[in-house]
């Protein structure tokens, strides 16, 4: 009978920690919103405490009054205070939570970099939501400097990001609790949302707006890492692909250039430049595959490419039919790009 | 009484359950590709005097698919088939929307030209697309000539569009013969 509660409990607190938590916050964003939350939580508990605290006071109250009718004035008038400061806590706690919003939101909106109140040059990044992955493109005037990656969002610490959210199919939703709310994504137009991460770690972003079939597996790997971290990963991302270097590898190369695998994905430096599909550039630096429905392993991987509507049914990649052999040279090529 | 409601719910559910067939997704092909036959035969028109092959009975799956019409109108769109065809109504390319078909238009023909190409500009797409993915396109512009059932084409097209929805789309009847636009070879 002790069981259910604690279950419960372990429940509702396995929410509390880990990756994808809005009470765990790493961004400014998600910071502000969680202190206003606190307020919110504290305002509205004592004013819960107090209702059901008169409320047994009244019920305790009113067998005694029944015996003694005759103090019935005398508990009117303590009433009658009572109330006065019940009104009282009322305004005063509706006026806190009016100004702590309205002071959450201005400060909010000034740490924006686009208000011209922050000197810091903000990073600029375009996510293109699809059934059922995450394009992502940092952007740059000099076309040399950008990076199109996908399923994974590098952030470094301190540094305002703008992300310009846009999607080719239906409406997604863009959320990584840790940094802040939602901003949808919806198709021919484009939405901004501002971050600006403060602690360093690994996170999960979910799709927050059902898309389909796969709308479940639609995750995104945030890594947010300190600045000279972040500048290595960008130098190395800025990198065409590895050529392949032994033979098993060089037997996928030519199986991925030849077949339809090309037709969709794009590896830079290689003659495959298909755009439906994820960019596969720099594809073993990745922590997961199939937008975080598998961490990237060979296994998973040519687990994926032998069968991909097996992990992530309805996914648009088809069937191919790969031979075995051509499979775990496809496998040993991919895995070697890093 | 009782019997008469049983037949009404078993005529209900055989109604209700008619209808699942054409949205069956068939996220891996149907047959899968390894155990299909042979790859598509080569159009009969580019063998000197031979009969036209029988239809494909694939054909006829596929176009009787809901879902794979709608990866086809994707596919049509993502491999650009639009840039040659416009949306149907031809441009470079010869319009798909009317009954008129150089290299026949069966499901099976269409996917012979897919894969294979043509003279003046159609590109061989084989090793660019799979089998199914062919087939799924082939049933979509199959469709455009509402040569597929009324309940499985698209109802909404995915780009701006002077035309009614393919659900409204009048059947064009194939013409034309196979091979009649090839040229430099004997039809």
């Amino acid at each position: 009978m002790r069981r259910p509660p604690l279950l419960i409990a372990a429940l509702l607190l396995g929410g509390c920690s880990g990756e994808q938590s809005a009470l765990d916050p790493a961004g400014v964003h998600s910071g502000a919103v969680l202190n206003l939350f606190g307020l919110f939580f504290w305002v509205c508990l004592i004013a819960f405490a107090l209702v059901i605290g008169f409320l047994v006071i009244a019920m305790l109250q009113a067998r005694r009054v029944d015996a003694a009718r005759s103090e019935r004035s005398e508990h009117d008038a303590i009433a009658s205070r009572l109330l006065r400061g019940w009104i009282v806590f009322i305004i005063a706690g509706l006026l806190v939570l009016t100004l702590g919003s309205y002071f959450t939101d201005r400060n909010l909106a000034l740490a924006a970099p686009d208000t011209g109140q922050s000197n810091r040059v903000p990073i600029r990044i375009k996510l293109t939501g699809q059934q059922w992955w995450w394009q992502v493109e940092y952007e740059d005037p000099n076309a040399s400097q950008q990076i199109r990656t996908a399923n994974e969002l590098h952030l470094p610490v301190g540094v305002p990001v703008h992300i310009r959210l846009e999607s080719i199919d239906v409406i997604h939703s863009f959320w990584v609790p840790n940094l802040a709310g939602k901003q949808d994504m919806i198709p021919g137009r484009h939405n901004d949302i501002e971050l600006l991460p403060t602690r360093a770690g690994h996170y999960r972003s979910q799709c927050a707006e059902f898309c389909g079939l796969q709308h479940a597996h639609m995750a995104l790997d945030v890594v947010i890492e300190p600045m000279a971290d972040w500048l290595k990963w960008r130098a190395q991302s800025l990198q065409p692909a590895k050529a392949p270097a032994t033979a098993e590898e060089k037997a996928g190369y030519a199986y991925f250039m030849e077949h339809q695998c090309s037709a969709c994905h794009s590896i830079a430096g290689t003659p495959a430049f298909g755009t439906v599909g994820p960019d596969l550039t720099h594809f073993a630096s990745r922590p997961s595959i199939g937008a975080g429905t598998v961490p990237n392993t060979r296994g998973h991987l040519e687990a994926w490419i032998a069968d991909p509507q097996g992990m992530k049914e309805g996914n648009h990649m088809p069937y191919l039919a790969v031979p075995p052999d051509k499979l775990h040279a496809l496998g040993a090529y991919l895995r070697s790009l890093s | 009484m009782c019997s008469r409601s049983l037949a009404g719910s078993a005529v209900m559910a055989m109604l209700l359950l008619s209808a699942c067939q054409r949205e069956q997704r068939e996220s891996r092909g149907q047959p899968l590709a390894e155990t299909a036959p042979t790859f598509v035969q080569l159009p009969s028109v580019l063998i000197a005097g031979s009969q036209p092959a029988p239809a494909d009975p694939r054909g006829k799956l596929y176009e009787g698919n809901a879902y794979h019409i709608s990866e086809g109108q994707r596919l049509f769109e993502q491999f650009n088939c639009s840039g040659c065809h416009a949306h149907g109504g031809g441009d470079i390319g010869p319009p798909l929307m009317d009954d008129e078909w150089r290299y026949g238009g069966q499901s099976d023909q269409i996917v012979a030209s897919i894969a294979y190409g043509w003279p003046n500009g159609m590109p061989s797409f084989a090793d660019k697309l799979t089998e199914q993915q062919m087939w799924q396109i082939a049933a979509y512009v199959r469709s455009m000539s509402g040569n597929v059932p009324k309940d499985v084409a698209s109802s909404r097209a995915d780009e701006l569009a002077s035309t009614p929805p393919l659900t409204r789309t009048p059947q064009q009847p194939i013409k034309g013969e196979p091979g009649g636009g090839l040229q430099g070879v004997a039809p």
